[in-house]
């Protein structure tokens, strides 16, 4: 019976709950508002929706649970703590740890994480608790080993420093090598885009303005009863990109809804199914709440840029990302998402009946979140060290018509290893090193010049490129050495093994 | 039909597939090679009409020759439908259908393994 709200264009939050309790609410999914509004109008949907569940299902790396494991006899205060061989933090009391989901396994690697320990203690599954102390008068014991499942916890309690993204940069990577990152498998030249987040039906994209999404809001949480804690680390609502920090009970929550991943050549992490019902108090939420995917903007960066600023390679709607195809620099480029929608669709499906049968009541915020607040970079006291601050600056090199006896000659007197070879107009076209030289000799003599028996496929690095990016470099292609071109395609230096170790001699702090 | 070829370079002296084309008069399309110098495999496409003569034509030669029925596998219980996969894949095998399912078209499947790596569940595997 809605004809009150002839009189009053505004709903409480207690006379929902009341519906709710009545078993009257009208319960839709965020996905469906837009519809909605289109055909009653504004006013029209406030008198008819009352809630609005929104959903998501994806990695969620900040994530993880404090578990009690209750005292053993003789008693230990656990000082360092493994769950199936991934360590839990222990420097809290006695028996208490906190383990991260994106926790490595001492013993499986990467393969094996917190967030696979996490899957299993849920699937019902035992593990194996490992602890180690030196032994005090009160916690005489020093080492304990057992076999636990959930139900021999006294808690076990999920939270998740960081989750709930309002938006997520999406990823492509301009460089010629694939990339395995947090987003996934890049493939080189733009070959791919990913992206993440559920776009309308992700919960902070339906209440930007954080009215109704605080502290002490009920959630579902892994298909737990969960409960927003507050801001989230990393926060930045101020620039369109909040973060809710959650909790909720493991002992009630479900694999169908929390799942271990491994990110190939990155990390474990955790994918989380996390909804929001948002209480439809005005009409300022109904307009919130009919956002579409073609409304909710987000930039693709290229993560082939290996600094904390990526460029922005364009900008893109989640309905383009959603399409499987977006179009950049006039390419058609295919998209993945690393979130699950289906599995989002479940989350509010199963928050909607949840609300539907009186099973989970709303409650306003105990506290506002700050909407204003931006995130900053880490202060920087030391500039990073970069290439031209270690280089070697007197470079011997050869042209690419001498003879294989000169460059040999040439190395030598030179006391180096690496020879860049430069063509007439002095550009960058190959390199020699002391193995080639040997390679071409013990060929007899089928190379003449440095041309026949160099490397064309050059690897480089540039004078402001940082030492630990052209360090990688150096370990991924297991060379010695890379020629330094500056940016107008002029040799400047060379950086050698050799030379990282002044970053030692400087002291450069790190 | 999709055919996968092993050879040793002991056994097989001719170019192979020159002159299992030049014999045969099939067409084949090579989709995926990997030769060594000890030897190689290939993954071939024919015409499903022409499995016979070829699978001969090129067994005579002294290769190997195994039918590939299925693709890449999907683990239904591991799968969370992310579509992680899906623009990985060099031959659109992967796709979501109208109720984001993630689909498996097995006939364009080449094998080539880029999706078992981009998989964060670890549900999608080659043939044994």
């Amino acid at each position: 019976m809605h004809y009150a709200l002839d009189y009053y264009m505004e709903k409480t939050i207690d006379l929902i709950n009341t519906r709710i309790r009545d078993g009257n609410a009208r319960v839709v999914r965020a996905d469906q508002m837009p519809d909605i509004v289109d055909e009653l109008g504004v006013e029209g949907a406030l008198r008819e929706v009352d809630v609005v569940t929104t959903g998501t299902f994806g990695a969620m790396c900040s994530s993880g649970a404090f578990f009690n494991f209750g005292h053993a006899d003789p008693p230990i205060r656990m000082e360092k703590v493994w769950m199936n061989e991934v360590e839990a933090y222990a420097g809290i009391a006695a028996v208490d740890a906190y383990l991260g989901a994106t926790q490595k396994s001492e013993t499986q690697g990467i393969s094996y994480g917190g967030a696979h320990v996490l899957e299993d203690l849920v699937a019902g599954n035992a593990i194996r608790l490992r602890a180690q102390s030196k032994g005090t008068d009160c916690y005489p014991r020093k080492t304990l080993e057992i076999e636990l499942n959930m139900e021999d916890m006294n808690q076990a309690t999920m939270v998740n420093p960081r989750n709930s993204y309002q938006s997520y940069v999406a990823a492509s990577n301009t460089s010629d090598r694939t990339l395995y990152t947090y987003m996934g498998t890049l493939l080189a030249n733009a070959g791919n885009i990913s992206y993440s987040g559920a776009g309308c039906l992700s919960p902070i994209p339906n209440d930007p303005n954080l009215r109704v999404i605080g502290s002490g809001v009920p959630i579902f949480l892994c298909g737990a009863e969960g409960m927003i804690i507050g801001e989230g680390t990393q926060a930045s609502p101020g620039n369109g990109f909040a973060t809710l920090m959650t909790t909720g009970n493991m002992k009630d929550m479900s694999t169908d809804f929390l799942r271990a991943a491994t990110f190939r050549g990155y990390n474990s992490t955790l994918y989380v199914g996390l909804g929001v019902p948002i209480p439809i108090l005005d009409e300022d939420m109904v307009r919130r709440t009919a956002v579409r995917d073609e409304d909710l903007k987000t930039t693709i960066a290229d993560y082939g840029v290996p600094n904390r600023d990526r460029p922005t390679l364009c900008d893109v709607t989640y309905a383009e990302l959603k399409s499987g195809h977006v179009e950049l620099n006039g390419e058609d480029v295919k998209t993945s998402s690393l979130s699950s929608y289906k599995k989002a669709l479940e989350v509010a499906d199963e928050l909607k009946s949840w609300v539907e049968s009186g099973r989970m009541i709303l409650a306003s915020p105990t506290r506002r979140l700050d909407t204003t607040k931006t995130s900053h970079p880490m202060r920087d006291r030391a500039r990073a060290p970069q290439v031209r601050d270690i280089m070697t600056t007197s470079i011997v090199t050869i042209s690419e018509d001498e003879s294989i006896r000169t460059a040999a000659k040439r190395l030598l007197e030179g006391e180096t290893n690496h020879l860049p070879v430069l063509d007439s107009a002095n550009r960058l076209v190959g390199i020699v090193t002391t193995f080639d030289i040997t390679k071409g000799v013990a060929s007899d003599g089928k190379g003449v010049t440095v041309r026949d028996i160099m490397t064309k496929r050059v690897v480089y690095t540039s004078p402001t490129e940082t030492v630990d990016v052209a360090t990688r470099k150096l370990e991924q292609h297991n060379i010695g050495a890379l020629p330094v071109v500056d940016e107008n395609g002029k040799l400047i230096g060379i950086l050698s093994a050799i030379d990282l170790g002044k970053l030692f001699e400087r002291g450069w702090k790190r | 039909m999709k055919l996968l070829v092993t050879f040793s370079r002991r056994d097989v002296k001719q170019p192979l597939i020159a002159q299992t084309v030049k014999d045969t008069g099939v067409l084949i399309n090579v989709e995926r090679a990997h030769v060594e110098s000890k030897g190689g495999e290939l993954l071939i496409d024919i015409p499903d009409k022409d499995t016979k003569i070829i699978t001969d034509a090129m067994e005579k030669a002294g290769a190997r020759v195994k039918q590939i029925e299925a693709s890449v596998i999907r683990d239904e219980t591991e799968c969370v439908n992310c579509g992680a996969c899906i623009s990985v894949c060099p031959q659109d095998v992967l796709f979501f259908d109208e109720t984001w399912t993630l689909c498996v078209d097995t006939s364009k499947c080449v094998l080539c393994g880029k999706c078992v790596d981009a998989c964060p569940h670890q549900a999608l595997s080659l043939l044994p």
